[in-house]
């Protein structure tokens, strides 16, 4: 990334205490590849960055409030602050990068890219995860990887409550404890493979945590198919 | 969805702008509830002068001045009363205890309905949007020590000012609530057969009641709100206060969102950070969000610093 900055042009400043929401979302859906932005002030507005298909480097300095880089698509965006709600949900490819804490439904439903973030998230972190990645390296809140169905999850702290619940597949790694993991959630062995995937996922978010000290988590596929014997609970 | 903003000033310097702090975070949580609002002021000096209690009417038929001069008629001889007009609000100041003024006023105009009383607190809420409701009762010139605003988004029942928030069942004890409860006509019936009575069919009502008639049993506001935790269901973020502490809790799967800053000279907590964004002092802020099913309050040191403002 440091490579490439070097090519990039000019900075464009972007001042939310001026400008909307809607008039920067319009700039960078219309911005050339390569280029650069910063955004100033953006006071915890909602939606902030959402929709981006440009091979651009967007950093926001301060908090964001709801959505932020919601459906991203190309380009790295950083937020310098914490984000509120459903940060990068459905992200498709790309990276979004939060210095700070996310509110609950980081990353949900994301199908690609990678979710950085450096603190703490809230609950329902990666909810039904499509194929995101998503790197924390704080504590994630209960509920994370609910119906997750592809990507990686790694907590660099603890878990909470119903970690990975009706979890079809997706991969979680775990450096701290889970409080408790969801129906159908297992614990399975770290072998080489994933030990290997798990250093590529840490040194992508920029961290140097031992991948052998984690616990991989995952389906238990037991959920995927009716069982006759369960007919008495419906 | 609705809105929650509140706000505890422990640096007796930033209570002048208590409104004024209070109107900036009300416009982060306006788009959350456009239909009504209502606030909770403690400590104004002009909303509720030291020595008067206050009590919040609405559906009020009487003019102003000629309901004071019927409350001076049934009150002792020489009662200062004070009535004024806040759109759809009335407040009433006398200089009487407030079980006094409450029972004068029921006596007086037995349609209204009573939404607030207390010594410390004033009450104002209605129905239209939140700005032009913070206009008319002229927020950003109010001074005190502690405020809770609540937009609502009405869902559980109709949208009138008597429905807005906050609750204030008992002196001084405000309640918000930000979600909705399924279980509360289960509860009112329970509390009715206790003796409590209730004024609507709303379900935060029932939480305000519940909190009200612990407290009375000598539960402290956090053990009040504990065992609220074991007995209502639903969703929601709750802000209770009284004039010296202030207290939130969400539901134990954290349904409705909460954000809390807190510095030195200040706490604050509202239903999302845009609220929060203009506080003087809040690059520097511990700001947390609040973890499911835990109280958190927080105490004014000394409550003589809220009786001399």
């Amino acid at each position: 990334m440091t490579a490439l900055t070097s090519t990039l042009t000019p900075i464009q400043t972007f001042d939310l205490e001026s400008a909307t929401v809607r008039e920067l979302n319009a700039a960078l859906h219309e911005a050339a590849d390569a280029t650069s932005w910063v955004v100033e002030n953006p006071a915890g507005q909602h939606n902030i960055a959402v929709g981006i298909d440009r091979e651009v480097d967007v950093t926001v300095n301060g908090h964001v409030g709801y959505y932020f880089a919601g459906m991203h698509q190309r380009g790295t965006v950083t937020v310098h602050g914490s984000a509120g709600v459903g940060l990068a949900e459905n992200i498709m490819s790309g990276t979004v990068h939060v210095t700070g804490d996310a509110s609950q439904a980081t990353g949900a439903t994301g199908h690609g890219g990678l979710v950085i973030v450096d603190g703490n998230t809230g609950a329902r972190c990666g909810i039904s995860m499509k194929g995101v990645d998503i790197v924390v390296g704080g504590d994630i809140g209960h509920a994370s990887a609910f119906m997750a169905q592809a990507g990686r999850l790694v907590v660099c702290g603890d878990a909470g409550e119903g970690l990975g619940d009706s979890i079809y597949e997706a991969r979680i790694y775990v450096k701290g404890t889970v409080a408790s993991l969801g129906a159908d959630c297992i614990e399975k062995p770290l072998r080489a493979e994933h030990r290997a995937e798990l250093a590529e996922l840490l040194t992508a978010a920029g961290r140097d945590d031992d991948p052998a000290l984690f616990k991989r988590y995952g389906s238990g596929r037991t959920l995927y198919h009716f069982a006759a014997a369960n007919s008495h609970a419906y | 969805m609705c809105g929650i903003a509140s706000l505890q000033l422990r640096d007796p310097a930033l209570r002048g702008s208590l409104g004024l702090l209070m109107h900036g975070m009300l416009c982060g949580i306006v788009d959350r509830g456009l239909d009504s609002a209502g606030m909770a002021l403690y400590g104004d000096p002009g909303l509720t002068p030291a020595g008067t209690s206050t009590v919040t009417l609405l559906d009020v038929t009487l003019d102003p001045e000629a309901l004071a001069a019927q409350l001076r008629g049934v009150l002792p001889a020489g009662t200062e009363v004070a009535v004024r007009m806040f759109g759809e609000t009335t407040l009433v100041n006398a200089s009487v205890a407030s079980a006094a003024l409450e029972t004068a006023v029921a006596e007086l105009l037995p349609t209204a309905h009573i939404a607030g009383r207390g010594e410390h607190v004033a009450v104002l809420k209605g129905t239209g949007h939140p700005l032009d409701l913070a206009a008319q009762y002229g927020l950003e010139g109010i001074s005190g020590s502690q405020g809770l605003s609540h937009t609502r988004m009405a869902t559980e029942s109709a949208v009138t000012a008597s429905g807005a928030h906050p609750f204030t069942v008992a002196d001084d004890l405000c309640l918000v609530h930000n979600g909705s409860f399924s279980n509360h006509a289960t509860i009112r019936r329970q509390l009715r057969a206790e003796g409590v009575t209730f004024d609507s069919e709303n379900d935060s009502e029932v939480a305000a009641r519940y909190i009200a008639w612990r407290m009375n049993d000598g539960d402290s506001l956090t053990t009040a709100l504990e065992k609220l935790g074991t007995v209502f269901d639903g969703f929601y973020t709750l802000v209770v206060t009284t004039p010296t502490s202030m207290a939130v809790v969400r539901d134990p799967i954290a349904c409705k969102p909460a954000i809390i800053a807190e510095t030195d000279a200040w706490v604050a907590m509202a239903s999302e950070y845009r609220a929060l964004a203009h506080l003087p002092g809040i690059e520097n802020a511990r700001i947390f969000e609040p973890a499911p099913g835990v109280v958190y309050t927080w105490t004014l040191d000394s409550t003589k610093e809220l009786v001399t403002l």
